[in-house]
């Protein structure tokens, strides 16, 4: 019982601190500190609450439980690491990509292609691609390539439409005015439409980065190697090891937030003159 | 509408390539099909054709080529293939008289299509809910909004082996509970972003004019705020239906579900029917574009009536 209350207070607290710091300033460092209590208070309330009413590690482990499973075992988590997000989902994400944003530039030349692709990307782009895994497994064998095909295509029509969208973005007086400058079809797009298009490039790409390691993990469901995290998730919960489970699911929790954090902080080195940069 | 023939077109391209496909993706094994029917093949047995390209092995056994395109466990079978099986698990059970059986899509997609609505349901209730605190408090503004961007970055399929597991320890049956919360996780995040940009909209002049008449807090919510956000909200819920069938289908991947279509993939794949794979994948294809359809002819009809349509 003391650890409901204790859980109780602590969220409580948690939540004043962070109302008494949300009214009295906006500076940066206030902005960082206050998820950051928010976060710290939520895995305080868990392992106060899975303590309180004694739950089994094998339902619900405690946070410090994971942590510790979590430091035992880096060579195994470094290991499913490098075979799901640097073999599978990297890799994939990075002829997704390029793909995407070939194909989006021959597409734009013909009005005509744009105007019939456009929908279908669209489409396309809701549906639950992740159901392929098993064709994708069954045609490029259990190692990564499997997994990058499956990411390639997840992450292709987001890019597409994004980039075919952003390619149009640059008005009709902007083109006019590098006419006016004789510059070529080649000049106009570096020079003028491509860095109009950078902001919506970006909204794909990030869009793509969590699709990515969902598309890799789902697909280490279907068979894989002996490693990766998919694997290792899918036997974990088999053989009662949740902790290592979890502490995988941290793995992948970082992953994809380094990964989108990569990415948007590229995305502000590139689009610094973008309104939504600014201020 | 003006599109309708660039879209057809591309379609048909499309139909197009995957036939030209399906040749060199099923040659090896309409090879071997045909060498244990007797035919003679060249080069002969399966081991040494595995060292001699597609191509290769389609000119040297022309005649044989047209065999792939009817296999029965075929690599990729042919459009008119998947069509069959769509119709042969959907209409003909309807024609037959049992539309409801365990082997066809109706009821798969029909388990599916319940999942999806209730995490819909509750992903969509949570962003709301979510978007006015951090419309009207700062505090929840600023702890919860870089949480729900971070939430996103996490690869929730992760999650998934692990929420099927808890909710059966905790003694919830069945797999409903489960899929839905997946797929409320994922819907929630569009909802959110959606309505607090929507309720965000009114300008202050608007919001100082209702201070003019008096109106309370909850009065501007109702009259102002709320109406405002409505064509965000509906441009979200596009968006978050679509990604609760997601999540539907994940939920349904690890090992164990029986039902829904996601299931029918995992079964499929587990018995070797890649026909049951992309019937099912087209079903999914189907009711992901019949549910945002719907929404987007409901959107249509409220704001013509609210007179916000543009």
């Amino acid at each position: 019982m003391s650890w409901l209350i204790l859980a109780l207070l602590i969220w409580l607290g948690g939540w004043a601190l962070n109302s008494w710091l949300a009214h009295r300033s906006n500076s940066r460092a206030v902005r960082i500190v206050i998820p950051v209590i928010f976060g710290l208070t939520l895995l305080v309330v868990w392992e106060a609450l899975v303590r309180g009413f004694g739950i089994s590690p094998v339902i619900l482990p405690a946070p410090s439980t994971v942590a510790q499973t979590f430091a035992a075992s880096t060579d195994i988590l470094w290991v499913d690491f490098h075979q799901t997000v640097v073999k599978g989902a990297l890799r994939g994400f990075a002829i997704g990509a390029i793909a995407a944003f070939v194909a989006a530039i021959l597409i734009d030349r013909s009005a005509f292609l744009t105007r019939g692709l456009l929908p279908i990307g669209n489409f396309v782009a809701a549906l639950p691609i992740v159901g392929i895994a098993p064709i994708m497994v069954n045609w490029f064998g259990f190692d990564w390539q499997s997994k990058a095909a499956v990411v390639v295509v997840m992450v292709f029509f987001p890019i597409l439409v994004n980039t075919v969208q952003g390619l149009n973005e640059a008005s009709a007086m902007q083109r006019d005015l590098m006419r006016t400058y004789a510059a070529g079809y080649w000049q106009t797009l570096v020079r003028l439409r491509l860095p109009a298009a950078m902001p919506f490039i970006f909204n794909g790409l990030k869009i793509a980065t969590t699709l990515a390691l969902i598309g890799a993990i789902v697909a280490e469901y279907f068979g894989s190697p002996t490693r990766g995290m998919g694997f290792r998730i899918s036997t974990g919960v088999g053989s009662l090891s949740i902790d290592l489970v979890w502490a995988e699911i941290a793995v992948a929790a970082l992953a994809g937030t380094a990964f989108y954090g990569i990415v948007a902080w590229i995305e502000k080195r590139v689009t610094f003159w973008h309104p939504s940069q600014r201020g | 509408m003006r599109s309708v023939l660039p879209v057809l077109t591309v379609l048909a391209v499309i139909v197009g390539i995957w036939y030209l496909a399906v040749a060199p993706m099923n040659v090896r094994v309409a090879l071997d099909q045909a060498e244990r029917a007797g035919e003679v093949i060249v080069p002969e047995g399966s081991v040494p054709r595995r060292e001699v390209s597609v191509w290769r092995l389609m000119l040297s056994n022309s005649d044989h080529v047209g065999l792939g395109y009817a296999l029965e466990r075929p690599r990729l079978p042919t459009p008119a293939q998947v069509g069959q099986e769509l119709w042969k698990t959907t209409g003909a059970m309807v024609a037959k008289g049992r539309p409801w059986s365990k082997r066809g899509l109706i009821y798969h997609g029909w388990i599916t299509l319940q999942s999806t609505l209730w995490g819909f349901a509750l992903g969509t209730l949570l962003g709301i809910v979510g978007a006015v605190a951090i419309v009207y408090s700062r505090t929840a503004q600023l702890s919860l909004m870089p949480w729900a961007i971070i939430s996103q970055t996490i690869p929730i399929v992760a999650l998934a082996p692990m929420i099927i597991v808890l909710s059966s320890q905790v003694g919830i049956e069945g797999r409903g509970v489960p899929k839905a919360i997946i797929s409320a996780y994922l819907c929630f995040f569009p909802v959110l972003v959606g309505m607090v940009k929507g309720l965000r909209a009114p300008e202050t002049s608007q919001l100082d004019l209702l201070r003019t008449y008096n109106a309370s807090g909850l009065q501007s919510f109702l009259c102002l705020r709320l109406p405002a956000s409505v064509p965000y909200l509906f441009t979200s819920l596009k968006v978050g239906i679509a990604a609760a069938l997601v999540g539907t289908i994940v939920g349904e991947l690890p090992t164990g579900a029986i039902s829904g279509l996601g299931a029918r993939i995992l079964i499929g794949d587990q018995f070797g029917t890649p026909l049951a794979i992309w019937s099912a994948l087209f079903a999914a294809a189907v009711l992901a574009g019949a549910l945002v359809t719907l929404l987007d002819l409901i959107q249509r009809i409220t704001l013509k009536r609210m007179g916000m349509a543009t």
